[in-house]
């Protein structure tokens, strides 16, 4: 099992990067998302992998237990990461159609702050 | 407990929501209640930096769960400081963004600038790793949609990149949190300082890492070279008000940098040693030197602010990673100073853009031309670094603190150098655009800037529009704090000198946040060994160490 996880983070995050090197922002977006997966998997094998564990402690026997706190951390950092997925979709929406253009990159020809002021 | 602790977070959390569900269309109120938050803040940030001034720790255990278990928040004189630093800068952008309607442009200004607040404010009193990223996350997502506040193509692109590098920034941040939690089984500030001391030497791979990355994640947010990249472009084609807020968002890249490199992964810490010492000086270095180049070859007055921004950070981080008690000691004075500094540039540079547009080059003469220059003029002497102003004091003490150091000759070259061109950039850039710009137009007479400092004031010219008073007042106001920080340098330094000695003696620290830590959690008849809570899964832990 430590084999599949430690691949599946490594694959998310070598595809997460090779998308988010790319121009465009909608291959960038996907590949924040496929890095977040990977961080969240990360951060769930932080608390080492146990299966068919609780996370909840025996006092009156020996049990094996899973670690809550990343279980936890994890929650947190699907919902920081969802809604920051969201956010970018829209800033790059709000990019895309008031500059006709999906390009990361900034024309720097053009003068800094145009028609909005 | 002090509840005070939490005020600073809370207020803002509750003003945000408020503004947004009930105030949504009445621009006015929103003004009102946000300037009101911004002096109540003021106030608690002033009152506990009173509590924190004789040096004792305080530590709001938030839901009353003991410290490695819950999440502290904790005052000392580094926190309470930085706090009064954001809301005195808050209150005069605020006014600037109120005085010049730029809170108008867009939807939802205030609610997102207190959020802002709250994220940067979170993130200076929260003594918990992950809590930490938690706070950054929520300033972030405010500063995403002040980023992008008032539209225009330029400015979205510009946002898709500052958020899109940050996303990649938080990423990083949490995987050096799993890191670090995977060796230590703690994200507890204090807590991680008594157990990354105690691992063993040879077993220090991991936790060197999590170290590496936690230092790149703060160096994005301080736009160290070679991770600055998202700053000019975003700083450039922020809203003024925001770039001028934004000028603390570096400021808490360099304080995380500070707080977690001295109490955690401290400069007698065996596992960690040469990692940080022997890369950010020379990083910072070099960040000085690109920042001032940038500032010779800017085009854009956006991007020659930018670059000032980059070239105090520069220094800032320079005297941070000297890690001796006076360099850091010089660096807190430098950030309030370069703070304030880059600020009052950020909020003239949008006063001329506003009557010009941006672009570096003799246009017809703009209304209040002179008041404004006079604005840039002492803005650009304190950016650079020159006497009279606080600027001067901050690199002094910074060139006086880098002398034992091995690099000294380097640090000296590069800051003094880089100051010369720091002021040959602005030099430039003040005289073509206010001195040039009297060439033009030649049935102006010689006397005509001490005409227009009085339209300011009072007299409307049929010619120029008058101009809110505003503005002025939250320039001005800045430009005040700085000759205020020159006047009072000495209990200034005092102040900082004895922060930088609790950073180098972080025991009280420590011992204040993990006093409660034997505190049973449940009722003691339930628990003969609530110890076990405590079990972690890395066999790597030290097994207890209490």
């Amino acid at each position: 099992m430590e084999l599949l996880v430690a691949s599946a983070v490594g694959l998310l995050t070598a595809a997460g990067i090779y998308l988010v090197l790319r121009r465009r922002t909608f291959p960038v977006i996907l590949g924040t998302s496929l890095l977040s997966y990977a961080v969240n998997v990360f951060l769930f094998a932080t608390g080492r992998l146990a299966t068919d564990a609780p996370p909840i402690l025996n006092k009156y026997a020996e049990v094996t237990y899973s670690d809550p706190l990343p279980q936890a951390l994890v929650l947190t950092a699907i919902v920081i990461s969802f809604g920051m997925t969201a956010v970018v979709v829209m800033v790059a929406l709000g990019a895309y159609l008031s500059a006709r253009d999906d390009n990361i990159n900034m024309d720097d020809t053009a003068p800094a702050q145009g028609e909005d002021a | 407990m002090n509840h005070l602790l939490i005020a600073p977070i809370v207020l803002p959390a509750l003003v945000a929501p408020f503004i947004i569900m009930t105030l949504r269309y009445h621009i006015d109120l929103q003004r009102i209640f946000s300037l009101a938050t911004n002096v109540l803040l003021i106030a608690i940030a002033a009152a506990l930096a009173v509590q924190a001034a004789d040096g004792t720790v305080q530590v709001y255990e938030l839901g009353d769960w003991q410290a490695p278990f819950g999440i502290v928040l904790v005052l000392d004189r580094l926190s309470a400081m930085m706090v009064l630093l954001t809301t005195v800068l808050a209150l005069a952008v605020n006014l600037y963004a109120v005085g010049s309607k730029w809170d108008a442009r867009g939807a939802n200004f205030h609610a997102l600038f207190q959020f802002q607040l709250m994220g940067i404010i979170g993130a200076f009193l929260t003594g918990d790793a992950f809590n930490l990223f938690v706070f950054f996350e929520v300033l972030l997502i405010a500063s995403y949609g002040l980023m992008i506040h008032g539209g225009g193509a330029r400015r979205f692109q510009a946002g898709v990149q500052y958020v899109v590098f940050n996303l990649l920034g938080s990423t990083l941040f949490l995987f050096a949190l799993g890191t670090i939690y995977s060796v230590t089984g703690t994200l507890n500030l204090a807590d991680l300082a008594v157990r990354v001391a105690e691992l063993p030497a040879e077993d220090s791979a991991l936790i060197r890492v999590g170290a590496v990355m936690l230092l790149l994640v703060f160096a994005i947010k301080a736009s160290l070279l070679p991770l600055h990249f998202w700053l000019p472009a975003s700083y450039a084609n922020a809203p003024a008000p925001v770039a001028a807020l934004f000028a603390i968002m570096t400021k808490v890249g360099a304080y995380s940098i500070l707080r977690v490199y001295t109490l955690i992964f401290g400069p007698d810490v065996a596992v960690v040693e040469g990692l940080v010492d022997n890369w950010l000086l020379p990083a910072a270095l070099l960040t000085i030197a690109i920042g001032a180049i940038g500032v010779l070859g800017s085009k854009d007055i956006g991007r020659l602010m930018s670059f000032g921004a980059i070239t105090s950070v520069g220094t800032l981080l320079t005297a941070i990673a000297l890690f001796t008690p006076e360099a850091t000691a010089a660096a807190l004075y430098y950030t309030v100073h370069s703070t304030l500094a880059a600020a009052a540039l950020f909020l003239v540079a949008d006063m001329v853009r506003e009557r010009q547009g941006g672009e570096i080059a003799p246009k017809p003469v703009m209304a209040q031309s002179g008041l404004i220059s006079v604005l840039f003029f002492v803005a650009a002497i304190a950016t650079a670094g020159m006497p009279p102003l606080s600027g001067f004091l901050g690199k002094l003490l910074i060139l006086d603190a880098a002398r034992d150091s091995t690099l000294v000759v380097w640090v000296w070259a590069v800051i003094l150098i880089s100051s010369l061109i720091t002021i040959m950039g602005f030099a430039r850039a003040g005289t073509l655009i206010f001195w040039k710009s009297h060439g033009l137009t030649q049935d102006r007479s010689l006397e005509e800037p001490e005409i227009e400092l009085e339209q300011a004031d009072q007299a409307d010219a049929p010619s120029t529009p008058r101009a809110p008073a505003l503005p002025f007042v939250a320039c001005f106001s800045l430009l005040a704090g700085l000759a205020a920080l020159t006047l009072f340098a000495g209990p200034v330094t005092r102040y900082t000198t004895a922060t930088a000695a609790d950073l180098f003696a972080p025991q009280a620290y420590i011992e204040t946040v993990l006093a409660n830590r034997d505190r049973p959690v449940v009722e003691p008849d339930q628990t003969p060994g609530d110890k076990t809570l405590d079990l972690d899964a890395g066999d790597t832990t030290s097994e207890e160490n209490h």
